[in-house]
């Protein structure tokens, strides 16, 4: 009897995941034909770009040729597609010509440090805001963390770097600006020097948990087996942690997903702003000077890494909700 | 057994007190403790906002942080007693901030849409400034009220020049997303089947690049003129129209109007536009909203990094590069003032959003 | 933490097992809502004794769920309720407790069993964790000591093989067994005094009547009161020593059991007794439904609530509200003219 909803649901989940690995290639599929294409139709030259100007118009073709540019754009994408997939994204049109894996290679550690601490430091502060603000709603501290939420959320995360640079950095002179230290070289030193950058990326992430986390809180705490919690004498701290909180992650792991996007994104202006040598100055510094081959593996890489994040996230709700486990049969 | 519960039907399975339980949660208990504030919790703060704001601008005239930290002190007072009189007045539900974000967004509407005919000093024309005050403090009473930039250029006039900027692009981009992403939502939606996974695996697609990046990938190859980069936002926010457009598409697809609709022979484009569009739009209109505030962060960040609106063109972006570096450590109002204009537009629209949201969530409408 | 004066008394070997353990005098809970104040009590006083057990009967909306948790305490007076009249549990008065001292009563001295057992429980707690804790909590149990004892109380409300049991997810459990386990949450420290809301209404109606067995065998064996709240007085037939049957947040009539099914004088006592099945009556017979909807609590009729629903209502019931009056030694109602005059 135990048997065979068992198997079944064994298959289900098998069919499950293989549609998702499917739409997950396609949609990978699409992008990077997508960006390729993009990137095809930028309107300075290549050739141009690698060379200088004032060549001869043969010196220029030569180049192209050699760059693959006069083939169908089909052709030039299998190609590159092609390498791609076993790790080599080619090699930059600009000076030092060196091979874009092993830029992305440099750079990436460095931009999933700072999400991860500015992500890891939203979570903590998050969390016991949210716990506050929920525990009254509607009440003097779930007023004023709302419109705190708010009021920092509707500040643009390279102003917010600047503020924190002002304050932080030259005003008291707490953190050092625009310097990075590796993580091989001392962790603490690379902890001082990622504070600000991470803090910053906090900020927004910190307000939109908060915001998220206390919704669903409130709504948990309306359910009945909180009755029956607070039914058996538990206290209100105990409540908050050991019943509420975990059935009231869900959003927060969904707004963990879409919000990638968000904190990629300021990741890349917080590297801009505190000069890191991370994706997003790479990223920035290549559109800036037109190199192409550069913007598209970046993307693709970029692109691929968020997202089998988001597949990860939605494969991790089955953790923490036991029903959903049941709930796909 | 029997059921009593059944015999009595009429009165609705829900429980009136636990309805009413569930009524009382969060605003009204807010309401409730917040209460009739006294005549004297009002005007003592009001007076004593504007005779701060006063003294900050005169008598503490050209103090720098001193005079800032003084107007800004008037201000919250000024509002403290401002929304204790709205609610004395209009009752508790008043809400004197959302009201100032609509008189802001009014505001600064406006100014953009008349910027050419109001008296603003020059705002690009390095020519034209040589002989204007270079880095000038923002001061209320001099021809500079907020103050110039390192060119002498006003920075008042670019910063309306800048909403300007921002609001046509932001705007434009948000209609293009709503139109486009509406019409392929309610399609999806309507028609399903392979319409909507075609519809989903693209959206997917677009969403899979996050936004900022897809943003410097379009600007690399755009030249930065404002429709390329209200194109370049319109698909920064096209994906999230289509799902809001497809799923409050999915909720009202079976209700008994449009069924009807379809029993009486109706067309595929006559059901959508005359049955599903009315219902789908408002969400879609209040997330516009919300949206718009989004893409103004957007269009700046682009900006500030140099690859939007390229000075001496003003956005409010690029003002803010201005002060990159160590000029703002001296000059700190080159970032202070177009970082306000930021800040307070998008929390206007963020506030304002939010409370459309609150009306018109089809999650929150009750059925 | 609880001081060792409570969870001594906790202990069932010294307490007494007869008097009084529960008085409401004239208990009142306005709730203020957007619409206005909704008076889901309005007064209601009864008393209960140690071991007894009373039944609470009336439809949807009566508010018999909302006396069940201003009883316990659940509901204190605060911004968005009002609590008057009192409730005396055990010598002490509920509602001036303050809510560390309701903790440590909720739970050790009164229990609760809810109505839907499939909400009742967190779903993302184990069985044994939702035992453990509060056995940790009343009885300062170590770890494994409480995990003993939640097994056998698992035994105890009949869920075989406890040990596995214990291990698994709300979800993993059928109807009953959640039930059984909500009942073992309720009476895992042998409270005086339990409040079943409802405790049968999500179930199957083969699951029901387990249920309520179970619980009558451990009131036999823990000797704790019970006030068993349902919409349907045959639940609460054979079950309750006495019965009252709440109508729009007051008392209409309140009897032992046996005089209430026998000689109703409330017509809406009677009309909820016609809506019962009989087993002698023939197959299909339509049972009587009672016509038109309980009132609006916010603004409740000025006479009698029943009235306007009542087939014997005259002028007086719709301008003069009736209080409780004895028909008998502990048989109450509150009409102004009852049924079944004639026959006893």
């Amino acid at each position: 009897m135990i048997g065979s909803p068992l198997d079944l649901w064994k298959e289900e989940t098998l069919t499950k995941v293989l549609k998702r690995v499917a739409e997950l290639v396609a949609v990978l599929f699409i992008v990077s034909l997508g960006t390729f294409w993009l990137v095809s139709k930028m309107d300075t030259d290549p050739a141009v770009t690698m060379l200088g100007e004032g060549r001869t118009e043969a010196e220029y073709a030569a180049v192209r040729d050699d760059l693959g540019l006069n083939d169908p754009l089909l052709v030039r994408y299998w190609d590159w597609l092609s390498h791609a997939v076993t790790g080599d994204l080619g090699k930059s049109v600009v000076p030092p010509y060196n091979g874009i894996s092993d830029r992305i290679a440099g750079a990436l550690p460095v931009s999933v440090e700072l999400a991860v601490l500015g992500m890891g430091m939203a979570l903590l502060f998050c969390i016991p805001l949210a716990m506050w603000s929920a525990y009254r709603p509607g009440g003097r501290v779930d007023r004023l963390v709302g419109a705190g939420a708010l009021g920092v959320l509707s500040i643009p995360s390279f102003l917010a770097g600047l503020l924190i640079i002002m304050v932080l950095a030259n005003g008291l002179g707490w953190f050092p600006r625009a310097q990075w230290t590796r993580l091989g070289d001392g962790i603490g030193q690379n902890l001082y020097h990622a504070f600000l950058p991470a803090l910053t990326i906090a900020l927004a992430e910190t307000a939109m948990f908060t915001r998220i986390l206390r919704n669903d809180l409130v709504t948990t705490l309306q359910d009945d087996f909180i009755m029956s919690a607070k039914a058996k004498g538990m206290g209100p701290v105990h409540i908050m942690v050991s019943d509420a909180l975990r059935p009231s992650s869900f959003s927060l792991m969904t707004l963990m997903g879409i919000g990638l996007g968000r904190l990629i994104g300021s990741t890349v202006i917080v590297e801009y702003l505190f000069a890191l040598p991370g994706m997003g100055s790479l990223v920035i510094g290549a559109a800036n000077t037109g190199d192409f081959v550069t913007v598209q593996g970046a993307v693709l890489v970029i692109a691929v890494i968020y997202v089998l994040t988001n597949a990860l996230i939605d494969a991790s709700y089955g953790y923490l909700d036991p029903r959903i486990r049941r709930a796909h049969v | 057994m029997s059921d009593l519960a059944q015999t009595t039907d009429p009165a609705g399975a829900m429980d009136p007190a636990a309805a009413a339980v569930t009524v009382v949660s969060a605003e009204d208990a807010a309401a409730v403790r917040l209460g009739t504030p006294g005549l004297l919790r009002c005007w003592l703060p009001l007076l004593a906002g504007v005779a701060a704001f006063v003294v900050a601008l005169v008598a503490l005239r050209g103090q720098g942080w001193l005079t800032a930290a003084v107007a800004l002190l008037g201000l919250i007072l000024m509002h403290a007693g401002g929304a204790a009189l709205g609610r004395r007045r209009k009752g508790p539900e008043f809400d004197l901030t959302a009201w100032l974000c609509a008189i802001w967004l009014a505001i600064i509407i406006l100014a953009a849409v008349f910027a050419p005919m109001l008296p603003l000093a020059e705002e690009q024309n390095l020519s034209l400034t040589l002989d204007q005050p270079v880095m000038a403090r923002p001061d209320l009473l001099t021809d500079h009220p907020l103050g110039t930039n390192n060119f002498g250029l006003d920075l008042l006039a670019r910063v309306i020049y800048g909403a300007r900027a921002s609001l046509v692009v932001s705007i434009g981009a948000v209609v293009i997303a709503l139109v486009v992403g509406g019409s392929i939502g309610i399609a999806a939606g309507y028609f399903r089947k392979l319409t909507d996974a075609t519809v989903g695996i693209l959206t997917n697609s677009l969403l899979a690049i996050p936004p900022l990046i897809l943003l410097i990938a379009l600007a690399t190859v755009l030249d930065p003129t404002l429709p390329n980069i209200a194109f370049a936002l319109s698909l920064m926010a096209l994906p999230s129209m289509v799902r809001m457009a497809r799923a409050s598409t999915l909720t009202f697809v079976q209700r008994e109007f449009v069924l009807a609709g379809k029993a009486m022979g109706a067309s595929h484009l006559r059901l959508m536009m005359r049955e599903l569009l009315p219902n789908v739009i408002l969400p879609l209109l209040s997330y516009g909203m919300i949206i718009v505030s989004v893409l103004i962060v957007a269009e700046s960040s682009l900006s500030f990094l140099g690859l939007g609106i390229q000075a001496p063109e003003p956005s409010w972006g690029n003002m803010i590069a201005e002060g990159e570096g160590n000029t703002f450590e001296e000059h700190p109002h080159i970032v202070l003032v177009p970082g306000a204009a930021v800040f307070l537009t998008v929390f206007a629209f963020n506030m304002l959003g939010e409370k459309a949201r609150k009306r018109f969530d089809p999650r929150q409408a009750k059925i | 933490m609880t001081s060792n004066a409570t969870r001594e008394s906790t202990r069932p070997a010294e307490r007494p097992r007869s008097g009084t353990l529960l008085a409401v005098e004239d208990l009142r809970t306005v709730i203020h809502t957007a619409r206005g104040d909704l008076k889901a009590v309005d007064g209601v006083s009864f008393t209960l004794d140690r071991g007894e057990t009373i039944g609470i009967v009336g439809e949807s909306g009566s508010g018999k769920s909302v006396l069940g948790r201003t009883i316990m305490g659940l509901h204190t007076t605060g911004p968005t309720t009002t609590i008057s009249g009192r409730v005396m549990f055990d010598g002490r008065d509920v509602q001036s407790l303050g809510p560390k001292d309701l903790r440590s009563l909720w739970g050790s001295q009164i229990g609760m069993v809810f109505q839907d057992p499939m909400t009742a429980l967190n779903p993302v707690k184990k069985i044994g964790v939702h035992l453990t804790e509060t056995l940790r909590k009343h009885q300062g149990l170590g770890r494994t000591p409480a995990r003993e004892r939640a097994v056998e109380l698992l035994d105890l409300v009949g869920i075989p093989d406890p040990r596995r049991r214990i291990d698994q997810f709300p979800h993993e459990m059928s109807g009953g067994m959640r039930q059984r386990v909500v009942i073992a949450m309720a009476l895992a420290n042998e409270p005086a005094l339990l409040i079943a809301d409802e405790p049968t209404t999500a179930l199957d109606v083969t699951v029901q009547r387990q249920i309520l067995d179970l619980l009558g065998n451990l009131q036999a064996e823990m000797g704790m009161a019970i006030i068993l709240i349902s919409h349907n007085l045959g639940v609460v037939a054979g079950r309750a020593d006495r019965v009252a049957v709440m109508y729009a947040g007051r008392v209409a009539e309140t009897a032992d059991a046996k005089t209430l099914f026998a000689d109703p004088r409330h017509p809406y006592s009677e009309a909820l007794l016609r809506a019962i099945p009989r087993l002698h009556e023939p197959p299909h017979v339509r049972l009587a439904a009672i016509d038109g909807a309980p009132p609006n609590m916010v603004q409740p009729p000025v006479g009698c609530r029943f009235a306007p629903r009542c087939a014997y209502a005259q002028e007086d019931c719709r301008t003069v509200l009736p209080e409780l009056e004895p028909a008998a030694t502990g048989h109450l109602f509150a009409c102004h003219h009852p049924v079944n005059r004639g026959e006893n």
